[in-house]
This record gives structure tokens, sequence and C-alpha cells, in this order.
């Protein structure tokens, strides 16, 4: 057992770990921490994987802003050392069985596949290969779906200013 | 035991059906919210596994993994700015008061 599997257990612990506490928590803080760390260990298992552009853009997007968002949303429309009301133990068996059954037929579905690799190893990925071909438009090129993230990004934005924007006062009639 | 495609497989799979257990046993839109992440990144973290051991020297995987980021920063902005406002006019975040639209 050499150092790079003790990193692969450990991050993989650290990732299953943190997701069964984030979903399971009734504090929903705390639930947003363990999702942090969840997410972090994400970030590691790229890094692991030699996948360090991924592994940024992971720890910038969702480190740094999907997370921090729902924190202030989190304070903004909770109240303090509020707990959650536990799900109704119906529910939570009943969700637990179908959850664990769906699990058990799919972990037996990759157990049973021989994935076969199809590829050789090539050049190993640099940020300037990614980048000229995000941007190429030639054939395997993506310059289209760039753009259309790109607008749908616009527009999600404009979307948001327009839905969170405080209605005005109720003397103006609503068209 | 060497990790490979299969350890990276079982931990997106487990990853992928706490995100399910977690959407439908919360009734708090913003835990839903947390699972629906958790969803996400199995599917990217499935990607990147199939990116490096199934076609190495391809980037085809990675790219989808960026796009499915990109998308999702913005369905989460989106999902806040509506729980926002429905905090505004309910006063709660939980999906059974907000049963107007429902029929």
């Amino acid at each position: 057992m050499d150092g790079s599997t003790i990193i692969f257990y450990l991050l993989a612990g650290m990732t299953l770990g943190c997701g069964f506490l984030s979903v399971l928590t009734r504090q929903i803080f705390r639930a947003a921490i363990y999702l942090l760390f969840a997410l972090i260990g994400i970030a590691g298992l790229y890094f692991w994987m030699n996948y360090e552009f991924i592994a940024a853009v992971q720890i910038v997007v969702y480190v740094g802003g999907i997370v921090v968002l729902i924190i202030f949303s989190i304070f903004l429309t909770q109240q303090a050392g509020d707990t959650l009301a536990s799900p109704k133990l119906g529910r939570a068996l009943f969700s637990g069985l179908a959850v664990f059954c769906a699990f058990a037929f799919t972990m037996l579905q990759i157990w049973q596949d021989g994935f076969v690799k199809a590829g050789t190893a090539g050049e190993p990925l640099t940020v300037r290969k990614i980048g000229e071909k995000m941007l190429s438009t030639e054939e395997g090129g993506y310059a289209l779906p760039f753009e259309v993230i790109s607008m749908l990004l616009l527009a999600a934005m404009v979307g948001c200013i327009v839905i969170a924007l405080r209605q005005k006062p109720e003397t103006e009639e609503i068209k | 035991m060497q990790p490979g495609l299969f350890h990276i497989l079982f931990i997106s799979t487990t990853l992928f059906f706490l995100g399910v257990y977690g959407f439908f046993t919360r009734r708090n839109l913003i835990t839903m919210l947390m699972s629906l992440e958790l969803i996400l990144n199995s599917v990217n973290l499935n990607f990147i596994a199939f990116n490096k051991y199934l076609w190495p020297g391809q980037m085809e995987g990675l790219f989808f993994t960026v796009f499915i980021i990109a998308i999702a920063a913005a369905e989460a902005a989106v999902a806040i700015a509506i729980i926002i406002n429905l905090y505004r006019s309910h006063r709660s975040i939980d999906v059974e008061s907000a049963e107007e639209m429902k029929y």
C-alpha cells in the first residue's frame, strides 16, 4: 500500500463521511459545512486523478461560490439555532429502502460490467490544450457550447435579479 | 488493492444515492438544493473517471464536467433567488408551505 493509495482512501472517506453527515444532520448550517468538506474531498479526488484544471474549477465555483451562496441564504431565511424537523418515519424508511435497493442494483451492474479501455494514453492534459480546444471552431471544438453557456449565464443573472427584486409598495398598481 | 475505476464509481454511486435520499426526506428547500449539488457532483466524478480510465488522451469528459459545473452554478443562483422570494412572501421555505401552484 503506497502513499497514493492511502491518500485516495483518506479522500474517499472524507467525501463519503461528510456527504452522509450533510444529508443526515438536523442542523442546516452544519449540513452546509459538511457539504463544503464533501466538495473539497471531490476536488481532492480530481487532484488525485491528475485533473488539476477541473479541481481548480471545482474549488473556485463550488467551494468559493455555491456554498457561500447557500450559507448566505441560510442566514437570510433561517432563525439561528433552529433544527429541522426530522422526516416522518415511514418516509425515511421507504426512501432509505428504495435508495438502498437502487444502490445495490447499480453496484451489481458496475461489478459485472467489464469496462473496456478504448483509448490510448496521449500527452498529458495541459491548460493550454484545454483552452485551445474550448475556443476552436473546427470539428470537435467547443466554441458553440461555450457561447451558449455564456448566454445561459447571462440569462440566469438577469433572471435572478428580476426574481429577487423587491416588489414595489402597494400604491402602485401592478400591470 | 490499487484504487481504480471501480473505486471511483463506488464513490460516485454512493454520493448520488445519498443525494437522492436527501432529496426524498428533506422538506426544506435549501437542504434539497444541497442534495441536488451532491447529485451533480457525483455525475461530474463519473465523467472524469471515465475520461481518465477508459478514454485517456481525449477531453470529452472534461468538457462535459466544465459545462455541468457552469450550469449547476446558474441553477443554484436562480434557485436561491426563488427561495429568497418565497421566504419573503410566505415567511417559510418548507415545500409544504408553497402549495399555491400545485393545482
